[in-house]
């Protein structure tokens, strides 16, 4: 295999997660809610999927477990939050250390047990196109599903009447509510959309990433999803290059390790977090476009008057 | 003796903790340990917890036990360890590195608790035991099998953080190679955490696109396992035996087995013989095992098993000159031996070892 398409493949499978992730809570923040449980969804996907696909033998099974778990966990989030009105913040750390608890509580029969992995795709002849037949015929579903996903919430988001709704009532919940617009069941839907979203990202790290379950093996992505949407002024666009910008910059400093250029490990480490921070600034530095594009409403909670 | 038990029962009744007493009047000893990653990492942390599970096993209901996982490697790590020691913990193994301030500061408070940090050198009080493991006996045998399986030359280190544990390992596993192929050299990648099974996987992956074929790592999942046997390569297990994530690919693993240190200080507090001590076993006394030699041809395996049998004898010792440093000075003379404190101390890469440490 050409060494830059293998590359490529692993900046592709480094970022997809983190764009899965985040693409699904970006819908979440535009619909006015934070929920900082990504992480705790993420996991809790990562191991149903993983648990599925051992008990079905069967990986897209495992992805579908995947995805319906992260969903099923954020209905505690949207149940916590809309209903009963508790911190968004607060309820969405809970998330995460009760995701974290609970899915080594249901892995802990799983562990240390191979998984079965999401194979490529194959497409005769097409996957067999130099370079473009791996990197566009040759990739994991979920990959091409993260991209699908992307121009997807795009699309709706900002081309579709459902999606216009959807931000209005992140930028203005009482103006939504007096238009008519359902807010408590609009944002039930973005929570579980996002949860959908962090399950399938879970989903990617335990069958595709690494085939296996181990505690606590998000190591933290569910955060940096998080902050790739505040960084990429949530817009899904600057999402791809966020998620693909910190993947990019991560697998470019170990191959810089590894060729032994003499800079330190500790500065090439931080690479990615600095890079991503410091291009997303620069693309969102007109400060006027950046306050249109931050949902209003914010983390507020909505108590429709009866 | 019997006095120092009586004292650590009311102690422990005191602090209203419920350390039953056994009908023969002798307390339940409890033995607590901190560990740094999950029970269920299938390395490092696993294995200290094994080691708790012999415990049990050996002492029955004379011990009680208890562990708290995912304690993180800073200042923060002191409050567990002195909630532990609250609890009426008599002996307490802190498991990793770093936390070795925090153990020291908690033994300054407690002075009736045993405390047993791992592979740390300080001992500030009279409570405190230090205990390591010569892990770096293992990389040298594996550092031969990897210059015999390797057609490009060069293997791959995934690396955690700069200290002298890991440094030794790299210097260990360079110098078992060189002696079978004095041109082997080896790319070191630091990944900045003991455990990231997806950072560990992508170290591998771009280690293995610069021209490895032979991987071996210092951190404690089974990715780079994974990554190795999709791509074809061979690769070496860590504190635990990995073959179940590549049966064709694994050539061995370090294991590392603490029972037979956790039995035996876990008695000493039972006895009251308890005293300080610095202990650094190694294969000798079967704290630092190799697991079955695979995927590998006869000839290779023959020459890991005399290696290890030598070693375990005693007969010969990895860090023995004569040694270059990576800069070519000399730091070894012919026959000379490193002494232990360079050793516990080593802050500088040998010769053949193709990356700039990070200081």
């Amino acid at each position: 295999m050409d060494v830059w398409v293998s590359i490529i493949l692993s900046v592709c499978a480094a970022s997809t997660p983190l764009l899965l992730a985040a693409t699904g809570e970006l819908v979440v923040e535009r619909s006015g809610v934070l929920n900082l449980g990504v992480e705790g969804m993420m996991i809790m996907g990562a191991v149903c999927a993983f648990a599925g696909a051992q008990l079905t033998g069967d990986p897209f099974v495992g992805a579908l477990f995947g995805i319906v778990a992260g969903a099923a966990f954020s209905l505690l989030f949207a149940f916590l939050t809309l209903i009963l009105v508790a911190n968004q913040v607060a309820t969405g750390l809970a998330l995460t250390i009760l995701g974290l608890g609970l899915s080594g509580m249901i892995g802990e029969g799983f562990v240390g047990q191979p998984g079965i992995k999401m194979e490529r795709i194959d497409i005769p002849f097409l996957s067999d196109l130099p370079i473009i037949g791996q990197l566009v015929f040759g990739q994991d579903p979920i990959f091409y599903a993260s991209i699908a996903l992307v121009i997807a919430v795009w699309f709706f988001l900002f081309r579709s009447r459902k999606g216009l709704q959807l931000r209005a009532v992140g930028d203005s919940h009482s103006s939504a509510h007096a238009l008519g617009i359902g807010v408590l069941k609009t944002r039930a839907l973005a929570i579980v959309f996002g949860g959908a979203c962090a399950g399938l990202a879970g989903a990617h790290l335990s069958l595709v990433y690494v085939p296996q379950w181990v505690e606590g093996m998000t190591a933290g992505r569910g955060w940096i999803a998080l902050a790739l949407v505040v960084f990429a002024s949530w817009r899904p666009g600057r999402l791809i290059i966020g998620a693909y910008l910190f993947g990019a910059v991560n697998i470019a400093q170990f191959h810089m390790q590894a060729q032994g250029f003499g800079i330190p490990a500790q500065f090439l480490t931080s690479l990615p977090y600095i890079t991503t921070i410091v291009v997303l600034v620069l693309i969102a530095r007109n400060r006027r476009l950046t306050m249109i594009n931050t949902p209003a409403a914010l983390g507020q909670p909505f108590v429709p008057d009866r | 003796m019997k006095k120092t038990i009586i004292a650590l029962a009311a102690a422990t009744a005191l602090l209203g903790t419920g350390t039953a007493a056994l009908a023969d009047g002798h307390a339940k000893t409890k033995a607590c340990f901190i560990y740094i990653g999950p029970t269920g990492d299938f390395g490092w942390t696993y294995q200290h917890d094994e080691g708790r599970k012999a415990v049990e096993a050996e002492f029955g209901d004379k011990v009680e036990t208890a562990f708290l996982e995912n304690v993180p490697e800073s200042a923060e790590a002191q409050r567990p360890i002195e909630q532990f020691a609250r609890s009426g913990c008599n002996i307490i193994f802190t498991t990793s590195f770093n936390y070795m301030d925090p153990t020291n500061k908690a033994a300054a408070k407690f002075p009736d608790v045993k405390f047993e940090h791992a592979t740390g050198y300080k001992r500030e009080h009279a409570n405190v035991s230090t205990y390591s493991s010569k892990f770096y006996q293992g990389r040298y045998v594996q550092g031969q099998i990897a210059a015999k399986m390797s057609t490009t030359g060069v293997a791959g280190y995934i690396a955690s953080f700069p200290i002298p544990e890991v440094v030794r390992g790299i210097n260990a596993f360079i110098l078992g190679a060189q002696s079978v192929n004095p041109d082997f050299s080896l790319k070191v990648v630091w990944v900045s955490t003991w455990f990231d099974p997806a950072k560990e996987a992508d170290a591998a992956k771009a280690l293995i696109d610069q021209g490895v074929d032979i991987i071996t790592q210092h951190t404690d999942s089974t990715a780079a396992m994974q990554v190795a046997a999709e791509r074809g390569i061979k690769a070496f297990g860590q504190a635990s035996d990995m073959i179940k994530f590549g049966p064709e690919t694994q050539l061995t693993a370090i294991i590392d087995d603490w029972a037979p240190q956790y039995i035996e200080r876990v008695k000493a507090v039972m006895d009251g013989t308890w005293k300080q001590q610095d202990v650094w076993h190694g294969m000798d006394h079967g704290s630092v095992a190799m697991a079955p030699y695979t995927n590998m041809p006869d000839d290779v395996k023959a020459m890991a098993m005399e290696t290890e049998a030598k070693i375990k004898a005693n007969e010969f010792e990895p860090f023995t000159g004569p040694i270059m440093k990576q800069d070519g000075s000399e730091w070894l003379k012919d026959g000379e031996k490193a002494d232990i404190g360079a050793l516990l101390g080593m802050n500088f890469y040998v010769k053949g070892v193709d990356d700039k440490l990070p200081q």
